[in-house]
Protein backbone atom coordinates (compact mmCIF):
# COMPACT_ATOMS: atom_id res chain seq x y z
CA UNK A 1 0.00 0.00 0.00
CA UNK A 2 1.64 3.07 -1.13
CA UNK A 3 1.14 6.85 0.17
CA UNK A 4 -1.99 7.92 -2.46
CA UNK A 5 -4.03 4.61 -2.05
CA UNK A 6 -4.30 5.34 1.63
CA UNK A 7 -5.51 9.28 0.91
CA UNK A 8 -7.61 7.44 -1.87
CA UNK A 9 -9.57 5.30 -0.02
CA UNK A 10 -12.70 6.06 0.86
CA UNK A 11 -14.95 4.39 3.95
CA UNK A 12 -16.48 1.07 2.49
CA UNK A 13 -18.82 0.26 5.32
CA UNK A 14 -21.20 2.88 4.79
CA UNK A 15 -21.72 1.91 1.45
CA UNK A 16 -22.40 -1.64 2.63
CA UNK A 17 -25.25 -0.68 5.41
CA UNK A 18 -26.86 1.30 2.42
CA UNK A 19 -26.61 -1.94 0.02
CA UNK A 20 -27.82 -3.77 2.34
CA UNK A 21 -30.77 -1.36 3.57
CA UNK A 22 -31.91 -1.60 0.28
CA UNK A 23 -31.85 -4.81 -0.57
CA UNK A 24 -33.42 -6.44 2.83
CA UNK A 25 -36.13 -4.38 2.20
CA UNK A 26 -36.88 -6.06 -1.33
CA UNK A 27 -36.16 -9.21 0.18
CA UNK A 28 -38.37 -9.21 3.48
CA UNK A 29 -41.47 -7.89 1.33
CA UNK A 30 -40.84 -11.16 -1.44
CA UNK A 31 -40.42 -13.15 1.12
CA UNK A 32 -43.66 -12.83 2.50
CA UNK A 33 -46.19 -12.05 -0.29
CA UNK A 34 -45.78 -13.04 -4.27
CA UNK A 35 -43.01 -12.10 -6.11
CA UNK A 36 -44.65 -8.57 -7.40
CA UNK A 37 -42.30 -7.89 -10.51
CA UNK A 38 -42.51 -11.25 -12.06
CA UNK A 39 -46.43 -10.92 -12.15
CA UNK A 40 -46.23 -7.64 -13.44
CA UNK A 41 -44.20 -8.25 -16.04
CA UNK A 42 -45.91 -11.43 -17.35
CA UNK A 43 -48.93 -9.15 -17.42
CA UNK A 44 -47.50 -6.35 -18.99
CA UNK A 45 -46.17 -8.66 -21.75
CA UNK A 46 -49.38 -10.26 -22.43
CA UNK A 47 -51.68 -6.92 -22.63
CA UNK A 48 -49.03 -6.32 -25.79
CA UNK A 49 -49.11 -9.64 -27.04
CA UNK A 50 -53.17 -9.20 -27.20
CA UNK A 51 -52.50 -6.77 -29.92
CA UNK A 52 -49.13 -7.67 -31.86
CA UNK A 53 -46.97 -10.98 -31.65
CA UNK A 54 -43.62 -10.22 -29.40
CA UNK A 55 -41.12 -12.44 -29.44
CA UNK A 56 -39.61 -13.03 -26.28
CA UNK A 57 -36.14 -13.49 -27.49
CA UNK A 58 -37.01 -9.82 -28.00
CA UNK A 59 -37.41 -8.77 -24.86
CA UNK A 60 -35.46 -6.92 -22.39
CA UNK A 61 -36.14 -6.73 -18.87
CA UNK A 62 -34.45 -4.70 -16.17
CA UNK A 63 -35.25 -4.15 -12.67
CA UNK A 64 -33.63 -1.54 -10.54
CA UNK A 65 -34.19 -1.86 -6.76
CA UNK A 66 -34.24 0.78 -5.62
CA UNK A 67 -35.25 3.19 -2.50
CA UNK A 68 -37.42 5.01 -2.37
CA UNK A 69 -38.65 3.58 -5.64
CA UNK A 70 -37.78 0.24 -8.02
CA UNK A 71 -37.85 0.99 -11.59
CA UNK A 72 -39.31 -2.31 -13.86
CA UNK A 73 -38.32 -1.26 -17.24
CA UNK A 74 -39.64 -3.50 -20.13
CA UNK A 75 -37.92 -3.07 -23.74
CA UNK A 76 -40.07 -4.65 -26.29
CA UNK A 77 -39.10 -5.06 -30.13
CA UNK A 78 -42.32 -4.73 -32.10
CA UNK A 79 -42.14 -5.14 -35.87
CA UNK A 80 -41.84 -2.50 -37.92
CA UNK A 81 -44.27 -3.37 -40.37
CA UNK A 82 -47.11 -2.64 -37.36
CA UNK A 83 -46.04 0.84 -36.80
CA UNK A 84 -48.10 3.80 -38.57
CA UNK A 85 -45.52 6.05 -36.44
CA UNK A 86 -42.48 6.74 -34.62
CA UNK A 87 -39.58 4.47 -33.87
CA UNK A 88 -39.71 0.97 -33.72
CA UNK A 89 -39.14 0.43 -30.13
CA UNK A 90 -41.79 0.92 -27.56
CA UNK A 91 -40.24 0.94 -24.13
CA UNK A 92 -42.71 0.37 -21.24
CA UNK A 93 -41.70 1.57 -17.92
CA UNK A 94 -43.35 0.39 -14.72
CA UNK A 95 -42.89 0.77 -10.91
CA UNK A 96 -41.78 -2.09 -9.23
CA UNK A 97 -42.69 -3.27 -6.10
CA UNK A 98 -41.95 -1.32 -3.10
CA UNK A 99 -44.83 -2.69 -0.38
CA UNK A 100 -42.90 -4.08 2.41
CA UNK A 101 -44.07 -7.49 4.15
CA UNK B 1 -37.75 -25.80 32.89
CA UNK B 2 -35.26 -26.41 30.63
CA UNK B 3 -34.36 -23.79 28.34
CA UNK B 4 -34.11 -24.72 24.27
CA UNK B 5 -31.71 -21.96 22.47
CA UNK B 6 -30.73 -22.84 18.59
CA UNK B 7 -27.45 -21.66 17.51
CA UNK B 8 -27.75 -20.39 13.55
CA UNK B 9 -26.69 -18.13 10.91
CA UNK B 10 -27.69 -19.62 7.76
CA UNK B 11 -24.21 -18.58 6.48
CA UNK B 12 -21.10 -20.61 7.23
CA UNK B 13 -18.14 -19.92 8.58
CA UNK B 14 -19.40 -17.19 10.75
CA UNK B 15 -18.74 -19.16 14.32
CA UNK B 16 -21.55 -21.17 14.92
CA UNK B 17 -20.02 -24.18 16.38
CA UNK B 18 -17.38 -22.38 17.95
CA UNK B 19 -20.15 -19.78 20.06
CA UNK B 20 -22.06 -23.34 20.99
CA UNK B 21 -18.91 -24.92 22.71
CA UNK B 22 -18.12 -21.46 23.92
CA UNK B 23 -21.82 -20.79 25.64
CA UNK B 24 -22.72 -23.91 26.50
CA UNK B 25 -18.99 -24.23 28.53
CA UNK B 26 -19.68 -20.93 29.82
CA UNK B 27 -23.50 -22.41 31.26
CA UNK B 28 -22.19 -25.07 32.91
CA UNK B 29 -19.26 -23.11 34.42
CA UNK B 30 -21.64 -21.07 36.22
CA UNK B 31 -23.46 -24.63 37.77
CA UNK B 32 -25.87 -25.00 35.07
CA UNK B 33 -26.22 -28.60 33.60
CA UNK B 34 -26.20 -28.40 29.94
CA UNK B 35 -26.33 -29.96 26.40
CA UNK B 36 -24.82 -29.55 23.25
CA UNK B 37 -26.01 -30.72 20.30
CA UNK B 38 -24.57 -31.29 16.93
CA UNK B 39 -27.51 -30.76 14.31
CA UNK B 40 -24.83 -30.79 11.48
CA UNK B 41 -25.73 -34.45 9.71
CA UNK B 42 -22.76 -35.31 7.60
CA UNK B 43 -20.54 -32.56 8.69
CA UNK B 44 -19.92 -33.20 12.85
CA UNK B 45 -17.46 -30.62 14.27
CA UNK B 46 -18.99 -29.74 17.39
CA UNK B 47 -17.33 -32.85 18.85
CA UNK B 48 -14.01 -31.21 17.41
CA UNK B 49 -14.25 -28.56 19.02
CA UNK B 50 -15.35 -29.84 22.24
CA UNK B 51 -12.15 -32.11 21.97
CA UNK B 52 -14.79 -34.88 22.13
CA UNK B 53 -13.78 -36.61 18.73
CA UNK B 54 -12.08 -40.15 20.15
CA UNK B 55 -15.23 -40.79 22.49
CA UNK B 56 -17.72 -40.65 19.63
CA UNK B 57 -19.43 -44.01 19.82
CA UNK B 58 -23.45 -43.06 19.43
CA UNK B 59 -25.13 -40.07 17.94
CA UNK B 60 -28.24 -38.23 17.35
CA UNK B 61 -29.39 -40.49 14.34
CA UNK B 62 -28.74 -43.58 16.32
CA UNK B 63 -30.98 -41.88 19.21
CA UNK B 64 -33.63 -40.87 16.59
CA UNK B 65 -33.49 -43.97 14.57
CA UNK B 66 -33.85 -46.21 18.12
CA UNK B 67 -30.48 -47.63 17.30
CA UNK B 68 -29.18 -46.88 20.80
CA UNK B 69 -30.34 -45.10 24.08
CA UNK B 70 -30.14 -40.98 24.43
CA UNK B 71 -28.08 -42.22 27.38
CA UNK B 72 -25.48 -44.09 25.34
CA UNK B 73 -24.84 -41.25 22.99
CA UNK B 74 -24.30 -38.83 24.98
CA UNK B 75 -20.54 -37.87 26.06
CA UNK B 76 -19.59 -36.21 29.07
CA UNK B 77 -17.02 -33.89 29.00
CA UNK B 78 -13.83 -34.34 31.27
CA UNK B 79 -13.77 -30.78 32.55
CA UNK B 80 -17.45 -30.37 33.16
CA UNK B 81 -19.19 -33.15 35.01
CA UNK B 82 -22.09 -31.05 34.39
CA UNK B 83 -21.45 -30.75 30.42
CA UNK B 84 -22.14 -33.06 28.34
CA UNK B 85 -21.94 -33.64 23.85
CA UNK B 86 -24.52 -35.36 21.81
CA UNK B 87 -22.85 -35.86 18.31
CA UNK B 88 -24.00 -35.83 14.91
CA UNK B 89 -23.47 -38.43 12.55
CA UNK B 90 -20.82 -38.19 9.80
CA UNK B 91 -21.40 -40.93 8.14
CA UNK B 92 -25.20 -40.47 7.33
CA UNK B 93 -27.01 -37.35 5.75
CA UNK B 94 -29.58 -35.07 6.86
CA UNK B 95 -32.43 -36.84 5.69
CA UNK B 96 -31.83 -39.67 8.25
CA UNK B 97 -33.51 -36.65 10.58
CA UNK B 98 -37.23 -37.33 11.05
CA UNK B 99 -39.26 -34.00 13.01
CA UNK B 100 -41.27 -36.72 15.20
CA UNK B 101 -37.67 -38.39 16.21
CA UNK B 102 -35.48 -34.88 16.66
CA UNK B 103 -38.91 -34.06 18.64
CA UNK B 104 -38.78 -37.45 21.12
CA UNK B 105 -35.17 -36.42 21.61
CA UNK B 106 -35.65 -33.25 22.42
CA UNK B 107 -37.89 -33.82 24.70
CA UNK B 108 -35.96 -36.48 26.26
CA UNK B 109 -33.26 -33.75 26.91
CA UNK B 110 -35.53 -31.24 28.54
CA UNK B 111 -35.72 -33.90 31.12
CA UNK B 112 -32.30 -33.97 32.02
CA UNK B 113 -30.66 -30.96 31.02
CA UNK B 114 -31.78 -27.09 32.30
CA UNK B 115 -30.27 -26.01 28.90
CA UNK B 116 -29.97 -27.42 25.45
CA UNK B 117 -28.02 -25.43 23.04
CA UNK B 118 -28.52 -27.03 19.43
CA UNK B 119 -25.67 -26.00 16.98
CA UNK B 120 -27.71 -25.89 13.71
CA UNK B 121 -25.85 -26.37 10.15
CA UNK B 122 -25.23 -23.65 7.55
CA UNK B 123 -27.87 -23.22 5.31
CA UNK B 124 -31.88 -22.98 5.34
CA UNK B 125 -32.51 -26.88 4.53
CA UNK B 126 -33.74 -29.62 6.60
CA UNK B 127 -31.00 -29.72 8.79
CA UNK B 128 -30.99 -25.65 10.00
CA UNK B 129 -35.09 -26.09 10.26
CA UNK B 130 -35.46 -29.16 12.39
CA UNK B 131 -32.52 -27.58 14.43
CA UNK B 132 -34.57 -24.83 14.98
CA UNK B 133 -37.83 -26.16 15.13
CA UNK B 134 -38.32 -26.87 19.09
CA UNK B 135 -36.10 -23.93 20.05
CA UNK B 136 -37.44 -21.66 22.79
CA UNK B 137 -34.83 -19.03 21.82
CA UNK B 138 -32.27 -18.38 18.99
CA UNK B 139 -28.94 -17.45 19.44
CA UNK B 140 -28.19 -15.67 15.71
CA UNK B 141 -24.54 -15.36 15.39
CA UNK B 142 -23.49 -12.48 12.71
CA UNK B 143 -20.55 -11.79 11.25
CA UNK B 144 -20.53 -7.56 10.14
CA UNK B 145 -20.11 -8.54 6.39
CA UNK B 146 -22.93 -7.92 4.11
CA UNK B 147 -23.43 -11.98 2.83
CA UNK B 148 -23.79 -12.93 6.87
CA UNK B 149 -26.26 -9.94 7.58
CA UNK B 150 -28.51 -10.55 4.48
CA UNK B 151 -28.04 -14.80 5.41
CA UNK B 152 -28.87 -13.72 9.27
CA UNK B 153 -31.93 -11.52 8.20
CA UNK B 154 -33.54 -14.93 6.18
CA UNK B 155 -33.41 -16.67 9.16
CA UNK B 156 -35.07 -14.62 11.20
CA UNK B 157 -37.62 -14.68 8.84
CA UNK B 158 -37.80 -18.19 9.30
CA UNK B 159 -37.56 -18.22 12.99
CA UNK B 160 -40.52 -16.57 13.08
CA UNK B 161 -42.58 -18.79 10.42
CA UNK B 162 -41.19 -22.63 10.85
CA UNK B 163 -40.72 -23.12 14.19
CA UNK B 164 -42.87 -24.71 17.12
CA UNK B 165 -43.54 -21.36 18.97
CA UNK B 166 -44.11 -19.72 15.71
CA UNK B 167 -46.87 -21.80 14.76
CA UNK B 168 -48.68 -21.61 17.79
CA UNK B 169 -48.65 -17.97 17.83
CA UNK B 170 -46.06 -17.38 20.28
CA UNK B 171 -42.97 -14.96 19.96
CA UNK B 172 -39.78 -16.28 19.11
CA UNK B 173 -37.30 -14.45 21.30
CA UNK B 174 -34.00 -13.84 19.14
CA UNK B 175 -30.23 -12.33 20.26
CA UNK B 176 -27.62 -11.64 17.76
CA UNK B 177 -24.34 -12.67 18.37
CA UNK B 178 -21.74 -10.32 17.00
CA UNK B 179 -18.37 -12.44 16.17
CA UNK B 180 -15.27 -12.10 14.79
CA UNK B 181 -15.41 -8.26 15.44
CA UNK B 182 -12.78 -5.90 15.10
CA UNK B 183 -13.70 -2.95 16.87
CA UNK B 184 -10.47 -0.82 15.31
CA UNK B 185 -11.77 -1.76 11.31
CA UNK B 186 -15.04 -0.64 12.24
CA UNK B 187 -13.91 2.36 13.66
CA UNK B 188 -12.15 3.35 10.43
CA UNK B 189 -15.27 2.71 8.76
CA UNK B 190 -13.90 -0.65 7.11
CA UNK B 191 -16.57 -3.05 8.72
CA UNK B 192 -19.88 -2.55 9.57
CA UNK B 193 -20.40 -0.70 13.15
CA UNK B 194 -22.28 -2.84 15.83
CA UNK B 195 -25.19 -0.12 15.37
CA UNK B 196 -25.09 -0.88 11.39
CA UNK B 197 -25.93 -4.78 11.94
CA UNK B 198 -28.46 -3.90 14.95
CA UNK B 199 -30.40 -1.54 12.80
CA UNK B 200 -30.45 -3.88 9.84
CA UNK B 201 -31.82 -6.72 12.05
CA UNK B 202 -33.08 -5.19 14.83
CA UNK B 203 -33.31 -8.31 17.17
CA UNK B 204 -31.37 -7.58 20.39
CA UNK B 205 -27.52 -7.98 21.17
CA UNK B 206 -26.92 -10.24 23.48
CA UNK B 207 -22.42 -10.28 22.76
CA UNK B 208 -20.16 -9.19 20.74
CA UNK B 209 -17.13 -11.56 20.22
CA UNK B 210 -13.89 -9.77 19.38
CA UNK B 211 -11.70 -11.18 16.71
CA UNK B 212 -8.64 -13.07 18.57
CA UNK B 213 -6.09 -15.78 17.85
CA UNK B 214 -7.33 -17.40 21.56
CA UNK B 215 -10.55 -18.72 19.57
CA UNK B 216 -8.63 -20.68 16.53
CA UNK B 217 -5.99 -21.89 19.86
CA UNK B 218 -9.05 -23.13 21.62
CA UNK B 219 -10.23 -24.80 18.41
CA UNK B 220 -6.79 -26.52 17.83
CA UNK B 221 -6.58 -27.74 21.53
CA UNK B 222 -10.10 -29.17 21.56
CA UNK B 223 -11.54 -26.86 24.57
CA UNK B 224 -14.01 -23.76 24.25
CA UNK B 225 -12.43 -21.18 24.22
CA UNK B 226 -14.14 -20.30 28.07
CA UNK B 227 -12.27 -23.31 29.63
CA UNK B 228 -8.96 -22.60 27.18
CA UNK B 229 -8.09 -19.33 28.05
CA UNK B 230 -10.51 -17.96 30.37
CA UNK B 231 -9.54 -14.75 30.88
CA UNK B 232 -9.15 -13.67 26.96
CA UNK B 233 -11.30 -11.04 25.43
CA UNK B 234 -13.76 -13.55 23.48
CA UNK B 235 -13.85 -15.79 26.93
CA UNK B 236 -15.03 -12.39 28.79
CA UNK B 237 -17.41 -11.37 26.09
CA UNK B 238 -19.10 -15.34 25.79
CA UNK B 239 -18.92 -15.31 29.60
CA UNK B 240 -21.11 -12.03 29.50
CA UNK B 241 -23.26 -13.29 26.76
CA UNK B 242 -23.86 -16.16 28.46
CA UNK B 243 -25.34 -13.98 31.85
CA UNK B 244 -27.98 -12.29 29.72
CA UNK B 245 -28.95 -15.13 28.03
CA UNK B 246 -29.99 -16.15 31.72
CA UNK B 247 -31.80 -12.84 31.72
CA UNK B 248 -29.26 -10.33 33.92
CA UNK B 249 -29.36 -7.33 32.65
CA UNK B 250 -25.96 -6.03 31.92
CA UNK B 251 -24.86 -3.41 29.52
CA UNK B 252 -23.03 -5.10 26.46
CA UNK B 253 -19.21 -3.78 26.64
CA UNK B 254 -16.47 -5.32 23.79
CA UNK B 255 -13.71 -6.57 25.70
CA UNK B 256 -10.26 -5.59 24.76
CA UNK B 257 -7.72 -7.63 23.70
CA UNK B 258 -4.83 -6.86 25.89
CA UNK B 259 -1.96 -6.33 24.29
CA UNK B 260 1.98 -5.57 25.61
CA UNK B 261 3.74 -2.39 24.41
CA UNK B 262 4.85 -3.75 21.05
CA UNK B 263 1.47 -5.58 20.10
CA UNK B 264 -0.15 -1.98 20.92
CA UNK B 265 2.38 -0.48 18.40
CA UNK B 266 2.44 -3.09 15.45
CA UNK B 267 -1.11 -4.43 16.19
CA UNK B 268 -2.99 -2.29 14.24
CA UNK B 269 -0.92 -2.37 11.20
CA UNK B 270 -1.18 -6.15 11.23
CA UNK B 271 -4.72 -6.87 11.06
CA UNK B 272 -5.26 -3.79 8.34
Amino acid sequence: MNLLSLFRRRDSAPVARERLQVLLAHERAAVGGSDLVAILQEEILAVIARHVSVDRDKVQIKLDRGDPISTLEIDVELPSRLRTTGTPRVGGAGQGAMARG
Amino acid sequence: MAQVVVVTSGKGGVGKTTSTAALGAALAQGGESVVVVDFDVGLRNLDLVMGAERRVVFDLINVVQGDAKLAQALIRDKRLENLSLLPASQTRDKDALTDAGVERVVAELREKFDWIICDSPAGIERGATLAMRHADMAVVVTNAEVSSVRDSDRIIGLLDSKTERAEKGLRMPKHLLLTRYDAARAARGEMLKVEDVLEILSIPLLGIIPESQDVLRASNLGAPVTLASPTSAPARAYAEAVKRLRGEQIQVSLPAEQRGFFGKLFGRRAVA
